[in-house]
């Protein structure tokens, strides 16, 4: 059990990369299709709706076998400039992880907006603010305030997913839980130590999130 | 009434794991052709699932096949999920010191295989070799093999002993990553996103045969050492009485050839040992 711990602690470094990697690419595609959502044209709408309902609506197992094996099999796709990316199974990971986070985020996001009472866009309006310095001066930061405690929520959601990553042969916490096991044949010594690793980074986000919320509470 | 009925329960609930009882309950995989594989239907077909069948008529027992990942079944059979492992597993040194084998009933030679056209085709090396007590022969294959293996990416299935082999240095730091099934080195085989697999030699030639996919095999076939001394059925150290049933019941089966029978059927080749 105690010398499993340091071969898992390295894998968690790999964990945590990929977990803030994916987070990191996932915000940015949440805003984007966050804000597409909001667009008044129908055809647009329609686009982000249906980007979220697939990938909120598939497992993530099931997107990321689709991403590293399925792509794989397609000749065409091996030929193009693209399978420099997707032939590393660490990018097809972090793109998988990324789409499946960014859907959450955009509807985290989204929801946040909404929520926003008209009364502030309309106080600043009638100051004579433009439409844009309201959006980000008073849209945005609204929407991220609001929508801390959901995030928080995608984000440990997000580093347990991460696990899935051992599955395209990824040596994450769980691949190299695994690879231990094989060696061993203690699986339970060995899972619980690393359920520990994940459980205390659940600790960390949430209190940091929780720590967030205070800061930034009205 | 309720009395009754949860009597009945309980009845009915005893009676299904009494008969359960004193069937034996033997582990495979059922995703590593021929030695045990599932056909369209998904019913649990192959060499060890016939064979199986052959020595339990032999112990005169009643058996259930139960299916089980491959990363989870020697810690599947210490937590008695069943009794006895037949899913090709070679006896090691290493797997002894979690789990008793019984005599071996098969032996395979595991091989490197490579996509047609690739510059580690046409390695050269004996057609075999022995890792046991190593001739010169099999130790200058080793040192080919090392520096055409050097920075290449090499893909086996998990917890095997083409992992273990790997990982035991024998062909020096090579690049290794394992799968859960041996489906999944095949299609990253044929992707391109191996260099080459390790695996058994029968392994890589049924996927050939039935993806119509250009894998070759390269460099020699492996036996001994790290490859382990044949296949056995795998059971808890405790349980010597079923160890001694099943070692019988090869004795027999071997005897009469209904071994190299059903391996003939499978591999194509008598596999039998």
């Amino acid at each position: 059990m105690i010398t499993s711990l340091p071969k898992l602690l390295g894998a968690t470094v790999v964990t945590l990369k990929l977990l803030s990697l994916s987070l990191f690419f996932g915000l940015f595609i949440g805003l984007l299709f966050a804000i597409l959502r909001l667009n008044k044209n129908k055809i647009i709408n329609k686009f982000a709706y249906g980007y979220s309902y697939i990938f909120r609506g598939t497992p993530l197992l099931v997107q990321i076998f689709i991403i590293y094996f399925g792509l794989g099999q397609i000749e065409y796709f091996r030929s193009t400039f693209l399978w420099v990316v997707f032939k590393e199974p660490y990018w097809c990971a972090i793109i998988a992880f990324s789409l499946n986070t960014g859907a959450y985020t955009s509807e985290i996001l989204r929801s946040a907006f909404q929520t926003i009472k008209p009364g502030f866009i309309e106080a600043g309006k009638s100051l004579g603010i433009s439409n844009k310095i309201i959006f980000y001066k008073i849209q945005i930061p609204i929407a991220i305030r609001q929508s801390l405690p959901a995030y928080g929520n995608e984000i440990i959601l997000m580093m347990k997913g991460t696990s899935l990553a051992s599955t395209v042969t990824l040596m994450d916490l769980t691949g190299v839980a695994k690879y231990i096991i094989s060696t061993t044949f203690k699986p339970i010594e060995v899972f619980i130590v690393a359920g520990s690793i994940y459980l205390f980074m659940t600790f960390v986000i949430h209190n940091l999130i929780k720590f967030l919320e205070k800061k930034y509470g009205y | 009434m309720i009395k009754r009925f949860s009597l009945g329960l309980l009845i009915t609930l005893f009676l299904t794991i009494s008969a359960n009882a004193d069937k034996i309950r033997i582990g495979t995989e059922g995703a590593y052709p021929p030695w045990n594989s599932k056909d369209e239907s998904g019913k649990l077909i192959g060499f060890e699932v016939e064979l199986a069948w052959a020595l339990c008529r032999y112990m005169g027992k009643q058996c259930v096949i139960v299916e089980q990942d491959w990363d989870g079944m020697i810690p599947a059979l210490i937590m008695r999920k069943f009794d006895a492992i037949m899913a090709g597993m070679s006896i090691t040194a290493e797997r002894q010191k979690a789990i008793s084998f019984s005599q071996g009933y098969a032996d395979e030679v595991a091989s490197l295989a490579v996509m047609k056209g690739s510059s580690l085709e046409g390695l050269d090396t004996p057609a075999g070799i022995n890792l046991t007590k190593p001739n010169a022969a099999a130790k200058k294959a080793l040192k080919t093999l090392t520096a055409a293996l050097a920075g290449k990416t090499v893909c086996v299935q998990t917890a095997t002993i083409h992992q273990n082999f790997l990982d035991s240095g024998d062909v020096g730091k090579v690049n290794v990553r394992t799968y859960k099934t041996q489906d999944e080195v095949n299609l990253d085989l044929a992707s391109g996103r191996c260099d080459a697999a390790l695996a058994a030699a029968v392994a890589f030639s049924d996927y050939a045969e039935k993806s119509g996919k250009p894998v070759v095999l390269t460099g020699p076939t492996f036996s001994g050492g790290a490859f382990g001394n044949g296949v056995g059925v795998g059971i808890r150290k405790d349980d010597t009485e079923l160890l001694n049933a099943f070692n019988r019941a090869i004795d027999k089966a071997r005897k009469n050839g209904d071994i190299s029978r059903i391996a003939t059927k499978w591999f194509g080749f008598d596999a039998s040992m």
